[in-house]
Parts: C-alpha cells; sequence; structure tokens
C-alpha cells in the first residue's frame, strides 16, 4: 500500500552556535513517514535524534541553535518558514510529542484533567464541559484506570508509568497526524515500559495516527517500528525496513551496533564491541564520521563524504563507500555538505 | 571446589517514614525486607528487579554504606554488620564499589591521579613513588594510558569516566566488587566496551562480582547465577542459563517476556502485568506480588511463601510450588 507522506524532512540542518564556531547538530538529514507508519530514528547519544525531532517542533532555542538550512513539509507546507502563531496552532493538534521524563513534563502545579482540557480548548475550541468529557474518554482509551478521580489529581499523584499514559493521551487529545515520541520509554521499568509500547501500538492502528519513535533502544525499534533510520554524529548512516536492517544491516555502525547488544536469548563469550567513543558533534568534518572506529575503513574514507546509496532492497540505503557499487546514489543526498 | 565469599543472612532495611509536628515514626519502608543469599569465590552474581524493588539498597548494605536494620553479612567470615567504623574501613579494602553515574562518582576538582592514590592513602599503601606507578600501571590496566593521570573528570566521556570509576575500585585489589548498575548511564557501544573489560579483569585479578543492574540482557551476559528482586525481596536465585531458561516465579517470567528483543521476526508472547508496583511502605500482605501475578492462589493474599529450594540450586519463593 502506498500512502503519501504525512511528514517530510528535507536536507535539514540544524546547527548550534557556540564558542568553538557553528556546530552541525543535524547535517542534511532527509527521511518521511506516512500516515499510519511507525518510524524509528535510532542512534546513540549525541547523534542528533533528540535535535532533529525538536527542529520538527521548531522547539530549538535560537539563539544558540538555528535551523540553517532545508525543508519540514507537513502535507505540504513547510513548517521552517511558519510563523510562531502557525506553530502554536500545529504543535499538539496537527503534530504532537511526547518527552522522555514524564515527571518533568508535567506541570506540578495544575491538575492532570487542568493541563489535559487546555489543549481541547485551545485547538478544539470546546467548552469546558465538552473538553472534559473529552479528556476522561481519552484517559480510558490509554489504559488508566479510574480515569473520573485521576483527572482531578495531581502529577505527584500518580506513578511513573501512569504519567507516562497521561502524556500520550494529552499528545493524542487532538487527534495528530504525527506523534513524535522521544525516548517515551527509558525512563520506565521493562515491564511498564512493554504496556506503554502496547498501548503506543494499539493507537497507531486504532487512530492511525503516525509515530516517529526516537530511542537508543534497538529492542524497542524492533518491537514497534516498520521502517527505521540510523544517525551517527547528525547523518542518517542507514535507513529502510525494520526486517532488513536488522536481518542484513549494511553499515558497519548499525552492524557493530546490533552486535554489541548482550541479548537474552543466547549468551556469547564475549561482546563484540565498536573501538572508541562517540564523537562530539562537529568534531568531524571531513570523510566518513564513523571512519575513525570502523574495522573497514579504507584511505578513502578519511576524505571522501560517503553519500546514501540504494541497496537492492526499496527503500535500504546506506552511507558507506563500501557499499557504492550496488547502486546509484540517492537523488535526494546529491547535495554536499 | 566453591568457596563462598559472602553470605547474606536476613538483611533488612526498613527506613522510617516520620510525620506530624513532632516527627513522630508513623511507618516505614521495607526497602529490603528479609534477603538471604551467597555468592563464591570468583563468580558473577547478578541481582536484577525494577525500580524500587531494593537491589541498590542491599548493595550499598553489604559494604555498610547504609546500615541494616537487621540481618548478617559475612564476608571471609567475618560479620560485618557488627564490626566498628574502624574495622569495617580496613575491611572495605577488599571489597569496592563501581557507581552508576561516572559523572557523579568522580570528584570533579581531583586529578584522575589524585582521584586513583586516594584508596591507596586511605589504606596506607606504599610510598608516594609506589603509588604514582601503581596509579600508571591501573590506567593501562583498564584502558587508559599514564598521561590521562594529570587530567580532570570533565576531559573525559562517559565511557573513560567509567574506566576511571574501575579503576579506582581495583586499586586496593580488593577480592569483591560490587557494582551499581555500572553500565546503564552509557551508549550501547560503549557499554559492551565496559561489560568486556570488567570481564577481563575478573580473570586477571580473581574477582569477585555482585552485579546490579535492571538490564535483563546485560545481567545475563555477565552472570554465572542471577537473583530477582521484587519489592524488597529475593523472588527467585538460580544459574543464569538456568533462571532465563526455566523461571519459576510467575514475576521472573514477566520481566522476561517483558524484554523487547532486536528481531523483528521474532513474534515474543508477551505476559503483560498489569498495574504498577505496589508502595514499599505498604507493601501487600502475603507474598509481595499477589497483586499483579495471574496464578494468585488464596494462600498467596495471607501467607508469605519462603525462597526455598524447588530444583537443585534452583531457589524461589512461591506458593505454586510448595
Amino acid at each position: 500500500m502506498v500512502h503519501a507522506p504525512v511528514l517530510e524532512v528535507k536536507n535539514l540542518r540544524t546547527s548550534f552556535i557556540t564558542s568553538d564556531g557553528e556546530i552541525p547538530a543535524v547535517d542534511d538529514v532527509s527521511f518521511s513517514v506516512n500516515k499510519g507508519e511507525v518510524l524509528g530514528i535510532v542512534g546513540e547519544s549525541g547523534c542528533g535524534k533528540s535535535v532533529t525531532s525538536l527542529s520538527i517542533m521548531k522547539l530549538i532555542p535560537q539563539p544558540p541553535g538555528k535551523i540553517a538550512g532545508g525543508e519540514i513539509l507537513l502535507n505540504g507546507e513547510n513548517l521552517v518558514h511558519a510563523s510562531e502563531k502557525r506553530m502554536r496552532e500545529i504543535r499538539g493538534n496537527e503534530v504532537a510529542m511526547i518527552f522522555q521524563e514524564p515527571m518533568t513534563s508535567l506541570n506540578p502545579l495544575f491538575t492532570i484533567g487542568e493541563q489535559l482540557v487546555e489543549a481541547l480548548k485551545i485547538h478544539k475550541k470546546l467548552g469546558k464541559k465538552t473538553a472534559y468529557q473529552q479528556a476522561v474518554e481519552m484517559l480510558k482509551l490509554v489504559g488508566l484506570p479510574r480515569a473520573e478521580q485521576i483527572i482531578r489529581e495531581y502529577p505527584h499523584q500518580l506513578s511513573g508509568g501512569m504519567r507516562q499514559r497521561v502524556m500520550i493521551a494529552m499528545a493524542l487529545s487532538c487527534h495528530p497526524r504525527v506523534l513524535i515520541a522521544d525516548e517515551p520509554t527509558t525512563a520506565l521499568d521493562v515491564t511498564i515500559q512493554a504496556q506503554i509500547l502496547s498501548l503506543m501500538k494499539d493507537l497507531n492502528e486504532k487512530l492511525d495516527t503516525a509515530i516517529i519513535m526516537i530511542t537508543h533502544d534497538l529492542g524497542v525499534v524492533a518491537e514497534v517500528c516498520q521502517r527505521v533510520v540510523v544517525m551517527y554524529a547528525g547523518k542518517i548512516v542507514e535507513e529502510g525496513l525494520v526486517e532488513d536492517i536488522f536481518k542484513n544491516p549494511k553499515h558497519p555502525y548499525t552492524l557493530g551496533l546490533l552486535k554489541s547488544i548482550p541479548d537474552i536469548r543466547d549468551k556469547k563469550e564475549r561482546l563484540y564491541s565498536i573501538p572508541g567513543n562517540v564523537p562530539k558533534p562537529g568534531s568531524i568534518t571531513t570523510g566518513c564520521r564513523f571512519a575513525a572506529r570502523c574495522e573497514f575503513v579504507m584511505d578513502r574514507c578519511w576524505s571522501e563524504n560517503p553519500e546514501l546509496y540504494e541497496t537492492e532492497r526499496p527503500g535500504h540505503a546506506v552511507r558507506c563507500l563500501l557499499h557504492e557499487k550496488e547502486g546509484v546514489a540517492d537523488d535526494r543526498s546529491t547535495v554536499k555538505s | 571446589m566453591t568457596e563462598v565469599l559472602l553470605k547474606v543472612d536476613g538483611l533488612k532495611k526498613h527506613f522510617p517514614i516520620t510525620g506530624g509536628v513532632l516527627g513522630k515514626q508513623t511507618g516505614s519502608v521495607k526497602a529490603v525486607d528479609d534477603i538471604s543469599f551467597w555468592v563464591n569465590k570468583g563468580e558473577t552474581l547478578g541481582l536484577v528487579g525494577e525500580s524500587g524493588c531494593g537491589k541498590s539498597t542491599t548493595g550499598r548494605m553489604l559494604m555498610r554504606l547504609i546500615d541494616p536494620t537487621e540481618g548478617q553479612v559475612v564476608f571471609e567470615g567475618k560479620n560485618l554488620v557488627t564490626l566498628s567504623d574502624n574495622e569495617m574501613r580496613k575491611t572495605r579494602k577488599d571489597m569496592q564499589m563501581v557507581f552508576q553515574d561516572p559523572f557523579a562518582s568522580l570528584n570533579p576538582r581531583h586529578t584522575v591521579e589524585k582521584i586513583l592514590e586516594e584508596p591507596l592513602i586511605v589504606h596506607g599503601i606504599g610510598t608516594k613513588k609506589e603509588r604514582k606507578q601503581m596509579v600508571n600501571e591501573m590506567l593501562e590496566v583498564v584502558g587508559l594510558s599514564s598521561y590521562h593521570a594529570k587530567r580532570y573528570p570533565h576531559q573525559f566521556s562517559g565511557g573513560q569516566r567509567q574506566r576511571i570509576g574501575i579503576a579506582r575500585a581495583l586499586m586496593t585489589r580488593p577480592k569483591l566488587i560490587i557494582a551499581d548498575e555500572p553500565v546503564s548511564a552509557l551508549d550501547v557501544s560503549i557499554q559492551s566496551q565496559v561489560l568486556n573489560l570488567l570481564e577481563d579483569l575478573q580473570k586477571e585479578f580473581q574477582l569477585t562480582y555482585i552485579f546490579i543492574a535492571h538490564d535483563l540482557g546485560v545481567v545475563k551476559h555477565i552472570s554465572d547465577r542471577v537473583g530477582v528482586m521484587y519489592l524488597g525481596r529475593l523472588v527467585e536465585i538460580t544459574d543464569a542459563d538456568r533462571l532465563y531458561e526455566k523461571p519459576l516465579h510467575p514475576y521472573t517470567r514477566a520481566l522476561l517476556s517483558a524484554v523487547p528483543i532486536p528481531d523483528p521476526a521474532v513474534k515474543r508472547e508477551m505476559e503483560l502485568l498489569t498495574g504498577d508496583i505496589p508502595s514499599p511502605a505498604n507493601p501487600p500482605k502475603g507474598c509481595a506480588f499477589h497483586t499483579r501475578c495471574k496464578e494468585c492462589m488464596e494462600i498467596c493474599k495471607t501467607d508469605r511463601p519462603e525462597l526455598r529450594e524447588i530444583e537443585p540450586g534452583h531457589f524461589a519463593a512461591c506458593h505454586l510450588y510448595s
């Protein structure tokens, strides 16, 4: 089934101005999400995955940050040029976000109800009574027991898992087209994580909301996503269907990442580990950014910027010179950085 | 020949809850409630559980960083609970701790050299020159270089800082290392480096580890035996392989089935637990897990199950097996 993309990010560049000059945190990133799809963005700290999501919402503090180039198309509307007034209409209404820390993203001074109703009143222009009714409905939808009481309670009265459910209810209350979930289960215990993930999958099917799942946990990606984008040092290094990426990873980084997670199904004598450290954003400017840690590194890798090359599988692309011959360069990434 | 290095018997920690104007004790949080286990020399015992299950409190009680309310910790035949502070300090030469947060557990105002030298000074080991030599050697052992000695913690990445934390723990050549979530703050690619380092060091220095973590994959990888904790109690403890293949306690089963598997081809059968962990200030009567257990029986609501050996070497606290 071919869907039109709901959200398209084209050649996005977000940088931060620091005392060391301008640091590109996100460097020429392009991807799209279709209606009802769950797209995963994985990467380690500092790879630019969170900055990408904040750029889409235009929540990057400016200055020091700025969107230095590219387009963010929501149903054809370029958000990069949207006014702050227009962004306020979009946030929470058409694109909503869930954050990692359910403890700090709720206001401790307001009841759950007051916080839930705010978005409904502003975006959907609902009256107080109907808004409250709908808020209760949403809380029931995300599986919270005794919704009528919880709506009058304060965040501190709820557990971490319940707070994350409230966050999801709030994010989905206006039926957004896109939901961006930035590490939604990282702060939760595994059994609660399993609950939240199955809830998100359910809601994705029920409401047909596109989800961008930002995470560092490849297990979570395998669990809920259909497509995945792997980021490293501000660039997309590989993208494709989840089955392709996990079964046949092409980029040495993806390969290393998959080999280095201890699997509970079998015990290896020794874990594979990628040597070296995660580079600081902006520290590598020429050549492949993974070259210093790569076991397949060639002389060319230090000087040439690899492009995203298509592989034999549709939609599976990899930014590595080893796979250059496999196909022609993806036309989206011909803009040299 | 297995030799028991550490034995824990009936260990409890109840933190008082005070309330009212007079600050009277109105209740207690049973962070750790009567747990017993032992650790053999040279093995790695993993302790897993979700937040609030008491695994970190247990780790700290073994070091007497928190004084237990009740129970015994016997290390090499000595009951640590009754030692004086001075004697305890001497004993800590043989048992050291590695902490979770490599950002918070190193003094930002001290150079690496000073951080690593301090345990030697405390225990009166070596002359100044010898100590310098030992610091440089240890830096090499954990995969850093001697030129790192003059630097400050902020100049290192998370993984390198954790290596410094490990080096500090090893300075006094301890027999037992208690590692409390040593890799959970690290990125995946760095995590495996540190796990491999810990395994290498274990062989090199004949170390015994107590490895506290919430990541079941990591714990399986590194441990010989694993104990599962829930709400301050040890619900199951056995060999790592056996625990993951044939978990007995319903909580262990649910916990294992909740771990996402990095393979989209695997459709796992999840046993979703309903509800949240009850408050340790007011734990359920009987079996602490009965409120969320699918196989809950009448007896579970009233009688607390004891940890019993159900199969040789496999202990579980559950009425299903009595």
